[in-house]
Formats: structure tokens, sequence, C-alpha cells
């Protein structure tokens, strides 16, 4: 398959690792944070840590969109979703994160009525299709799935679709970045950069990160050999001592990011003054919401939303992990009471989530006497 | 709903009250196995919940017969008669029921087993989605087969009949949800000479069979890891997978191993036999893609391990409830 096989070539990859090998210094543990959830589910499905010396540790980031979405969030949708005449849409990522009365997928099962769809826009059409249902389209997503929002509510506006709103839960990373940065116990060297996201916002938005805080950066694509291309130029960056922000992804990330879709985002949103992340607490102007000329496209102004603070479990250690301070398994809830079939935390919902990730992937295999080729 | 999705809860719901009230702890295959008057029969029971009904490559009244007929395939079971129970849902158009009572008939015909019997419910309109087919079977024990996982040993290989994934990806396209299109029809057939030839070639060193339908690969190996308590190794690039269904896997952030089949299976080969039973299987028209895929291990125990050409490796879980598309 193009741009697949290309990227998972067997010998081209033995040769980068063999690279990465040469760079690294055997005295030197390096920390390295992949931000973008993606990124931590293609680490985990592709096995990267058994093709990487020991002294590369992967720290996985906030750039889960599920995962740092608070309880309290999901239950107003869901309160929002239940009243009588409205369909509630989301993406397949949402339909098993628990709210404190069950998942979208609970409520479905229950008889509420909840769609999967694959972009907005089909969320739009079930609202032409049910003219005399409310169609309630719980958005989430950073840069990465925002414009396909903002443009959703572009075209609903044009075409006077009125049975049709956006409950907005779109967030930015930037914001999420600087926080972890603040940590007083963060302890990172570099940063595998978001693919996605930048696609949209370029790699401009980065360089802070290389200039104020002196660390690299490089922008990522998701196959192996993205990821492992990317520790190479990390670690070159490291050995010289510079601190620069490198697009791997330049065959999608273009560096001045995609205008067209900026362009639809400040046409819709705005930035919320702050607003809560799950594990990382309230980050100030770190999310969107929409502007007034779309108020009447504005699920939290047509409807009173309840506003449900739902606090995590005290024992669930989310927020640490999120921040790198803690491995998955280091979570005392790891494993026991909290496992993807039954999540404490969002960590545990997505398969993007880090902990979900590692429980799927990693779990038990550490018992692994031989893990010699079949 | 997750219960009913084949993968980790539907094991639950079974291991915790259906075997303990209902099945006297009895242990748990595609099909039962029972002696009369040393006779060794298997008998086996499924219910068929597909929409929509009609999809490229077959229908619900084609799985519901193939279906039943591979549950006794994979369970070492050559059929001897069917029996169906239809719930209808009021209003459902003569002529859809009737082309699937066809279909049925045709799946029957091709497969020479009659079906024997039936019962048919009327359920008011809303409560059932269009039809609902359960069909049971009845099968004699092909000579010489012993199905068991316990007898299931460290270096026996694994062996699987073909491409993956083609069922579950035609219906989830066929759903019409994606706007995604490819050539793609369900895998949808009956299995049985392909099982035959595998028994006639190395029946002393066959130890285990399943058909990969709801969980698809993963939660079969998975299965079989739990009964055996050992670890089933699996090589990622011997596969088969096609494009299409890798290309919308890879789009919605699915894993091939969990999507469901309809006419595949796996087996466990001692590995004295596993050349013979592959080329066996090979042999026999709608074989020719059959491949070993790999082998079972100690460690780690009761696990599935997926390993790359690059030496990457991953543990592959069961799936749990129905798989979702990935977007944001």
């Amino acid at each position: 398959m193009r741009f697949v096989d290309e990227f998972r070539d067997p010998e081209i990859i033995t040769r980068t690792c063999e690279e990465i090998r040469r760079l690294a210094d055997p005295g030197r543990h390096y920390r390295i944070m992949e931000v973008c959830g993606g990124h931590t589910h293609a680490i985990y499905r592709f096995g990267l840590k058994d093709v990487l010396p020991p002294n590369i540790e992967f720290i996985h980031g906030p750039g889960c969109p599920v995962c740092v979405l608070p309880m309290g969030r999901i239950d107003d949708g869901l309160e929002l979703g239940k009243q009588d005449g409205v369909i509630f849409a989301a993406f397949g990522d949402m339909m098993r994160v628990p709210g404190a009365h069950g998942s979208p997928l609970e409520r479905k099962a229950a008889g509420m009525d909840v769609r999967i769809v694959y972009s907005p826009s089909d969320a739009l059409k079930l609202a032409r299709a049910n003219p005399d249902k409310h169609v309630m389209f719980f958005a989430i997503g950073f840069e990465t799935t925002a414009p396909s929002t903002a443009l959703t509510l572009m075209r609903a506006r044009a075409e006077g679709i009125r049975n049709f709103s956006v409950f907005c839960n779109h967030v930015t990373i930037i914001p999420a970045l600087r926080a972890i940065l603040d940590s007083p116990d963060m302890r990172l060297d570099a940063f595998v950069g978001p693919g996605h996201v930048s696609t949209v916002i370029g790699c401009r938005p980065y360089e802070w990160i290389a200039r104020d805080e002196g660390r690299p950066i490089v922008v990522s694509g998701f196959e192996p050999l993205d990821l492992l291309q990317s520790v190479v130029m990390l670690l070159r960056q490291m050995q010289d001592g510079r601190t620069e922000v490198e697009n791997q992804y330049a065959r999608v990330v273009p560096w001045e990011g995609n205008r067209a879709a900026l362009a639809a985002m400040a046409e819709v949103f705005e930035l919320r003054p702050f607003f809560e992340w799950r594990g990382l607490g309230f980050i100030s102007q770190s999310a969107l919401r929409i502007r007034d000329a779309y108020a009447d496209w504005d699920a939290e102004r047509i409807f009173d939303v309840p506003g449900i603070r739902v606090t995590d479990p005290k024992a669930a250690q989310c927020g640490e992990v999120l921040k790198g301070v803690l491995k998955p398994v280091q979570c005392k809830l790891f494993g026991r009471e909290c496992t993807p079939e039954h999540p404490i935390g969002a960590l545990m919902v997505s398969s993007e989530g880090s902990c979900a990730a590692y429980y799927n992937y990693e779990h038990r295999k550490a018992a692994a006497a031989s893990l010699a080729p079949v | 709903m997750a219960h009913g999705a084949g993968g980790k809860a539907t094991r639950r719901l079974i291991d915790g009250l259906f075997a303990p009230l209902l099945l006297d702890g009895a242990q748990l295959a595609d099909a039962a196995g029972i002696e009369v008057d040393g006779t060794r029969i298997a008998v086996t029971t499924d219910g068929f919940v597909v929409t929509p009904v009609t999809f490229p490559g077959g229908s619900i009244g084609e799985l519901a017969v193939n279906g039943t007929l591979n549950d006794l395939a994979v369970s070492g079971a050559k059929a001897v008669a069917l029996l169906a129970t239809f719930v209808l849902e009021a209003g459902l158009p003569a002529d859809v029921l009737e082309a699937e009572v066809r279909a049925m008939a045709n799946a029957a015909r091709a497969a020479g087993v009659p079906i024997v019997g039936g019962d048919t419910k009327v359920v008011e309109h809303g409560k059932t989605d269009r039809m609902y087919i359960t069909t049971t079977g009845i099968g004699r024990m092909l000579p010489g087969v012993v199905i068991d996982p316990a007898s299931v040993a460290v270096g026996d290989r694994i062996l699987l009949s073909g491409p993956i994934g083609d069922h579950g990806i035609t219906i989830l396209l066929a759903r019409g949800e994606l706007d995604l299109e490819a050539q793609l029809r369900s895998d949808t057939r009956w299995v049985f000479p392909l099982v035959e030839a595998l028994a006639g070639a190395a029946a002393p060193g066959l130890r285990w069979m399943r058909d990969p339908t709801r969980g698809g690969v993963a939660t079969s190996l998975n299965e079989l890891a739990l009964d055996c308590g050992l670890s089933i190794h699996i090589a990622e690039e011997r596969i088969p997978v096609r494009d299409e269904v890798r290309g919308a896997c890879e789009l919605l952030g699915l894993d091939p191993l969990h999507i469901a089949n309809e006419g595949q299976f796996l087996a466990v080969v001692a590995a004295g036999h596993a050349e013979q039973a592959l080329a066996a299987v090979r042999a026999v028209p709608g074989g020719e893609e059959a491949v070993l895929i790999g082998e079972v291990r100690a460690e780690p125990a009761a696990a599935v391990l997926v390993t790359t050409r690059y030496g990457g490796t991953r543990i592959v879980d069961m799936l749990v409830g129905d798989p979702l598309p990935r977007i944001c």
C-alpha cells in the first residue's frame, strides 16, 4: 500500500535503529515526550520500544482529546442529548468514554438517540434528514478537527439549518504544552511534535519551545519510520547542541500551516478565558468557544447547560501520567480497578490514551522470556 | 451491548452466568460434543442479527446456514441436519423474507445438509430489527479428530485459512455511513471442505480449530491462549489482509485482527503435521491463500503476541465491545 509500506520497510527500520544507537550517548537517559495520542498509539502498535535502545524513553503527552476532557463535560453533553427530540451525534472515539452515569454507548443501549458520525458534516446531514429533530454534535479534538467543525457551522448558517447545534469541546495544543513545561516535576529532554495538529497550525507555534525552553522539537508522521527518523533528528540536535523546530512530516505538514483551515477557525471560534483539562486542571486560553455570530448554533447557548463537575477518583493518577511524571503501570489503579473494559480515567478509554495503549499492547509482555521472531 | 460483541464482555457473561447455571461447568467450544450410543455427535446453535440484511457477497439467510455449518466444521464435525427459527418484525416485506429463505435453501443445498424443521414468531413493528434467524445444527464427528485446547503444546503451529477482515469491513461499508467505497465482498462461505482436507491430512496432529467471527482472529486466539494457558506468537507480515481491508483499517484506526470473518478458520497443528496440513488446505479450491502464521510458545502465558518483521512486538488483546472508528 503506497504511503504506508515504504514507511514500514524492515531494512530501513533496522538501519535507522542502528543510527539511533550510534547517536545516543550510552551514559545518558533521554526522555522524549510524544505530544500526540496518535503517536502514543503508533509507538505501541508497532512495538517501537523493542527496537530502540533502553536509554531512549517515550513519555506520553496530553494530545489525546478524549483523555483530557473532564467527565463533567461528557455528562453535560449527555444531559443535553437526552432531551426529547434531540439526536446526540459524536465521533466513535467518544462512544465508550464514561460519564458519571454511563458512556454514550451505554446511553444508546438504554434508548437514547446516539449516532456515530465520521465528520461534523455527517451530523449536519443528519439534521437535514431529520427536520423534526434537533441534532447536537458533541465536538471534540484539537486543531486537527476544529476546522471541520468550523466549516460545518459556516455551512449550517449559510443554509439556514436551524435544527443543528454544536456542543464545543475543542481545545488547543500549545497552552497544554506550556502547562506541562511549567510543571515543577517536569523532566523532559525533547519533543516529538504532533503530526495532524501541525497540518493545520504549522511549525511556527512551537518556536518558543526551542527558543525559550531550550528543548528540541521535531514534528513527526505516524509510521514507524517517521517516528524513528524523528528520534534521529532529535538526537542529532542534542549532539550538536542545537535546539530547533524541525519538520520530519514535511510530506504533509506545511511550515506555515493550512491558512484556509485557520481562517475558518478564526471565523467561527474564539478563545475561552479558561477551560478545565482532565488531569491538568484549569488552563487559561486553552479551548475554543463559538463566536456570537454563530450563537444560534451553539448548544451551550441554545440549551441550559447543567455545568456538572465530577471529581476524578482520588486514587487515579491521570494527571501525573498525562504530564509524564508517572508511567501508566505506576498508577495505583492500573490494570486493577482501571482497565479498558472498566476505565476509571479517560487515559484508559481511548486507544490513543497512554494507559489503554500500554495495557493493550505492552502489559504482560514483560513476562515474555523470548521475543525472537516467529 | 458489548456483551453481544463476541469479545471480552461476551466471555465474561458466559463464564460468569451461563456456564455455571446452565452448563454445569462444561467446557465451551463452537459446538458441544455428546456421545449417543457410541457415536460422537456435535450440536451447536447460533443467532444471527445483521444490519443491513443483505451486503456484498452474502445476506443474513446465507450467513445463518453457513455460520452454523462452520461452527460444526471447526468442531471437527460433518453436518447432518439444520433447524431454523425466525423472529420477524411485523411489516417485513414478503419479498425480503422470500429472498432470505431462498438464500438459506441455496446454502443448505450447496452443503448437502437438509433443513429439517423450525419455528416462526412475528413480533410488533419496532421490537426487532427486520429479522433475526437462529439456526441449530447437528453433526457427526470426523473419525480421529479431537478438538481440545488442553492438547495444545509449545511448538505447535497456527494455520489460517485465508485473508482476514473481508466480512467485517464489507458490513461496515455496506451500512453506508462512511462514504467509503471499496471493491470488497464478505468472505462468507462453507469452510467444511477445507477442514475435511486438513483433518484427512493431519488428524493426529490437529489440536484445535475455530472460526474467527465476531472479535476476529485476535479474540479467537486469545480464547485459545486463555484455555491452554500458553502464548500464541503470530508474525504480522504473514497474516494475509487484502489492500481494501488494510486501507479501511488504516483510515479508521481499526486492527484487522479484530475484524469479523465468516469464511475463515484457524487451526493449531502439531509442528510435525503443519506442512502436510497446509498443503492439504491449499489443494482445495478456496484454500490457496492458507498460511502458517505463527506458533505456540510458553511465555507470555495466556496472551497473544504479534511480532513485526523489524523486531517490534505487541500484545493483542480480545476486542472490548464493537470496533469503533477513531477520528480525532
